[in-house]
């Protein structure tokens, strides 16, 4: 692709080029090198080592990277047993380049990928000096232990497999369900005592919360016992700034209530689940017009980065290409202007109107007792309606066409055994969702739709998929 | 130009009829269904007269044209001793005398089975079957893998131009036969062209008799003919007996490979009666009034077809069916479920040729041929992998036999093939207290109901309660059980199938 003269072209050559859909996206992604001096460009060029943005913390002074290293997404591999496991050379290899480029700041859990990312990520920091990076990790409790013992054990067995002896940054997992749920987990057992005791004794440098679920709790906790939080952990996306999903609350909320008490904010989900980088080609134009080098995920991360009370951006990152894009976008952060904040608007705009389920991949409710592939459905369908290829209406000319993307693609992406009929709605994954999206009922949705474009073919003269 | 015409027919024929197996989107149903339906046997099984009358008018007219153009078994042989001849010495073949006792004994033997309801030996002798077989069970499979390495590749390019499908053995017992009919044909073909056409094939013996009186015919001219003998030694029928200058017409398939050997114009294929022969050598006269005792005899068992035919409409004679599937994940059923359209397991029984097509056909993978000495090889339906889907009726559509009558999707709806049976040790409610609807959810016509548990408690958990009156056993509540390895809900079958 000739990228020379694209500064020169006019605007509707430039939407021509948008018209070849998304190839132009992947084709940034991929690399087609422009020839350009300056790095302004997100998806190619050098990736600079020592530019990166850092935040400090006003509460330990910590110089934190602004892009936060999630570790929820290691890859995977099959060992010689055909069982999966954490592909630790690949991780050495992210986590080395990371360090290498300025990022300082690792976000992971006792529970994520399957209960393997902290020994993986414990592995991986191992060789690094102990200086040269933050740790955090979580109280992973919402379905247990409850008891103490059992919560200090959890606690323990964190830092046994992440090789530290003391925490730099230590989280109560997704608190904001209900109050009660909050007392439970933390209160009435001491374990919360027993973290403030931690934090004096200097085991735990910086002691937070991850925030999922009601205003009402999000306040409670913030203020409970006047106990001064070194950080708090939100979702914050263009998206969710003033049009929060589910039970989630609007960040610019919670955001406003974190600089009232002067609690850096720590970002999780700045792509939603990847969905604010898979913009299709109409949604993106507003972005492109503005910036045409630059890639829906860069704008989304400067998003997240622009304010000043963001100590950290935490993306989960398994590619190094995505992990490169990220580093250009901070490195440094150039903060978003005001016609940028109303091209994002636009982008929120056409986002809403369009019926994405608001699943951003976490994983927290696999596994499914009854093998559903639950995330992996949702990306299905939302891919779907990212490329307007939902299949609509009998009447539209495109509708046969749609369909059978549909219904194959759905074949691609999830196992049949898989697929949202085979869901029962025992309801086991709901609490888990952070998002709170109903998940049996959009199983059930999803199922109705599918059954629906199957039947939709009963002339009997074309296949049945 | 003769031989030409029934090559390219043939060809046409034979691939057209072998996408019918292998062609699992249903397009080459939908415009060349018809060629499994023009089969002999399944279309007198089906009491398709039009079609039985075509084929023996043609025969009449000009012979066996069906062993070499429709029948898709006779194509794949002469295809196998076409390869062959590229491995061997020119001329290959010879003049044999027929096997008759063979060939009428195997017919007999096919006749009585099929009035008798012997099933198992009418599906292995029929040839159209035979072929639907190893069509199904081995070309298709590679077929399949081939659509799968596409699908493969469109999938790396987000194409949607294929998909990929299943490739299973279906019925291990079925497949070894399939595999040992292979060999058999193909190894026979392979040496000596048409034995097997000639000596076992009931169609071939039936056809055989009626082709003796063709119209149209090689003949022989004894003026021109200087015993050079080419003529004989490429015919892969080894019916030429140049020696007396005839040809046994109930073995000659209408090849016309003779006509073009002939260096001296001494054979043609006309409606000239081949008498100068019969006068000249009083041996060939013996032949061929020997030849038409059995014809008589030949011409009872084309009776005794149609006889059978007919009985078969007019009995209610009561069957077995089939038995207890075996297999762990498969419930035991009292009754069998048999395809939607089949009536019932005695229909079944009675007309099914076990060709495979409908199991090739169901694209919900219901269907697998039955390892049962009663039912050999005929379809059997089980929910373990699908269910029958109500917007389908393929398995009527394509059922060349009438083993299962064509259906309308509206018939479909609401033709019960058996009723759902729940229990309750198996249920997910009960085993692991969680909610579920998967069965209520999925049923088609609303036939299950969800009750509390405990009637007392309105927070109990609820069970499913099937009304038999609706419920049409299609096998959704069964397939979609969560419970495992054997189902909470099943269908049992029914001895008749109804409209609700």
């Amino acid at each position: 692709m000739e990228n020379k003269n694209k500064k020169n072209i006019s605007r509707r050559d430039f939407l021509k080029v948008l018209g070849t859909g998304t190839v132009i996206s992947a084709a940034a992604l991929t690399g087609c090198k422009p020839v350009r001096q300056t790095n302004t460009n997100s998806a190619t060029g050098e990736v600079p080592t020592d530019k990166m943005t850092y935040r400090t913390n006003p509460h330990s002074g910590d110089k934190v990277s602004l892009l936060g290293y999630g570790c929820m997404r290691w890859p995977l591999r099959k060992n010689s047993n055909g069982d999966e496991e954490i592909d630790q050379d690949t991780v050495n290899e992210l986590v080395d380049y990371a360090i290498a480029h300025g990022v300082n700041y690792f976000d992971t859990a006792p529970v994520y990928v399957r209960g393997w990312s902290e020994a993986a990520t414990g592995i991986a920091l191992a060789r690094h000096p102990r200086e040269k990076f933050f740790i955090a990790t979580k109280a992973s409790n919402p379905r247990g232990p409850y008891d103490l013992q059992g919560c200090i054990a959890m606690y323990h067995k964190s830092m046994s497999e992440l090789q530290v002896d003391y925490i730099d940054y230590y989280l109560l997992h997704s608190v904001g369900n209900s109050i009660e749920e909050f007392h439970r987990r933390f209160v009435d057992n001491g374990f919360l005592d027993f973290l403030i005791k931690e934090r004096s004794e200097g085991r735990i440098r910086n002691l937070g919360w991850s925030f999922h679920g009601i205003a009402e709790c999000f306040d409670y906790v913030l203020a409970y016992n006047d106990i001064q939080w070194d950080f708090c952990q939100i979702q914050l996306n263009y998206q969710d700034w003033k049009n929060a999903t589910g039970r989630n609350v609007n960040a610019e909320y919670l955001y406003a209530e974190l600089v009232k008490k002067n609690v850096p904010a720590i970002i999780m989900e700045p792509l939603l689940g990847g969905r604010l980088s898979r913009l299709n080609s109409f949604t993106q134009a507003p972005l492109r017009q503005l910036r045409p080098d630059d890639t829906p995920a860069s704008w989304a991360f400067r998003y997240a980065g622009t304010p000043e009370h963001v100590l950290t951006v935490l993306s989960g990152m398994v590619y190094m290409e995505h992990l490169q894009e990220n580093i250009r976008t901070y490195s440094p952060l150039v903060p978003l202007t005001e016609p940028e904040y109303d091209a994002l608007e636009k982008v929120t705009e056409m986002m809403l109107a369009a019926d994405f389920i608001p699943c951003t991949e976490c994983q927290y409710c696999m596994p499914c007792p009854y093998g559903i592939d639950i995330p992996g459905i949702f990306t299905h369908y939302n891919r779907v309606i990212n490329e307007q290829r939902m299949p609509e209406d009998k009447t539209d000319p495109g509708y046969r066409k749609a369909r059978r993307q549909f219904l194959i693609g759905y074949d691609r992406s999830v196992p049949k055994l898989r697929q949202a009929n085979h869901c029962i709605g025992c309801g086991i994954c709901k609490p888990e969702c952070p998002q709170r999206i109903p998940i049996p009922d959009q199983m059930e949705q999803i199922d109705k739709f599918a059954e629906s474009l199957r039947l939709g073919n009963n002339n009997r003269t074309t296949e049945q998929l | 130009m003769l031989r030409r015409s029934r090559i390219i027919l043939g060809i046409i024929f034979f691939v057209l009829i072998s996408m019918l197996f292998l062609d699992f989107t249903g397009t080459f149903h939908r415009f060349f269904g018809w060629m499994a339906k023009f089969q002999l046997i399944p279309a007198i099984l089906a009491l398709n007269f039009a079609a039985v009358a075509v084929l023996i008018i043609v025969t009449i007219l000009f012979g066996r044209i069906y062993c070499s153009v429709i029948c898709p078994l006779g194509v794949f042989q002469d295809a196998v001793s076409w390869t062959s001849g590229k491995f061997k010495k020119k001329n290959r073949f010879s003049y044999s005398p027929a096997i008759s006792w063979l060939r009428y004994a195997v017919l007999v033997l096919f006749v009585i089975a099929l009035i008798a309801g012997v099933s198992s030996i009418v599906v292995l002798l029929e040839p159209y079957s035979a072929y639907g077989r190893i069509a199904s069970n081995l070309f298709a499979q590679v077929y399949r893998l081939g659509n799968n390495l596409l699908a493969y590749f469109a999938e790396r390019i987000d194409s949607y131009a294929f998909y990929s499908v299943e490739v299973r053995i279906k019925s291990g017992v079925t497949f070894g036969i399939a595999v040992l009919t292979f060999l058999a044909v193909g190894y026979l073909a392979w040496r000596n062209g048409r034995t097997y056409c000639n000596t076992i094939c009931p169609v071939g013996t039936v056809l055989g008799f009626i082709s003796r009186f063709s119209i149209f015919k090689p003949v022989m001219d004894p003026d021109k003919c200087t015993k050079c003998s080419l003529c004989a030694r490429n015919c892969k029928a080894s019916c030429i007996d140049y020696k007396n200058y005839t040809i046994d017409y109930s073995r000659c398939v209408a090849c016309m490979n003779c006509l073009g050997k002939c260096k001296f114009d001494a054979l043609h294929y006309s409606a000239k009666r081949p008498e100068k022969m019969v006068n000249l050598e009083y041996e060939a006269e013996v032949k061929s009034s020997g030849a038409s005792g059995m014809s008589r005899r030949g011409f009872l068992g084309v009776v005794s077809l149609f006889a059978a035919s007919h009985v078969i409409k007019a009995q209610n004679k009561v069957d077995g069916g089939l038995a207890v599937i075996v297999d762990k994940k498969i419930p035991a059923r009292e009754t069998p479920v048999n395809p939607p359209g089949s009536g019932s397991a005695r229909n079944m029984k009675q007309y099914c040729t076990g060709c495979q097509l409908c199991v090739s056909a169901c694209p919900n993978n219901i269907l697998r041929p039955s390892d049962k000495l009663g039912t050999f090889m005929q379809p059997e339906v089980s929910f373990e992998r699908g269910y029958c889907r109500p917007e389908c009726t393929r398995c009527s559509e394509v059922c060349p036999t009438g083993a299962i009558k064509r259906i309308t999707v509206d018939e479909k709806s609401g033709l019960k093939i058996g009723r759902a049976v729940w229990i309750k040790e198996n249920c997910v409610v009960n085993r692991d207290n969680v909610i579920c609807t998967a069965c209520e959810r999925h049923c088609p016509t609303g036939a299950i109901t969800l009750i509390p548990r405990e009637p007392d408690n309105d927070k109990s958990l609820k069970i499913p309660v099937v009304d038999d009156e609706l419920c049409i056993g299609c096998g959704a509540c069964e397939n979609l059980c969560p419970s495992r390895p054997f189902s909470a809900i099943y269908v049992e079958g029914i001895t008749r199938q109804r409209i609700i």
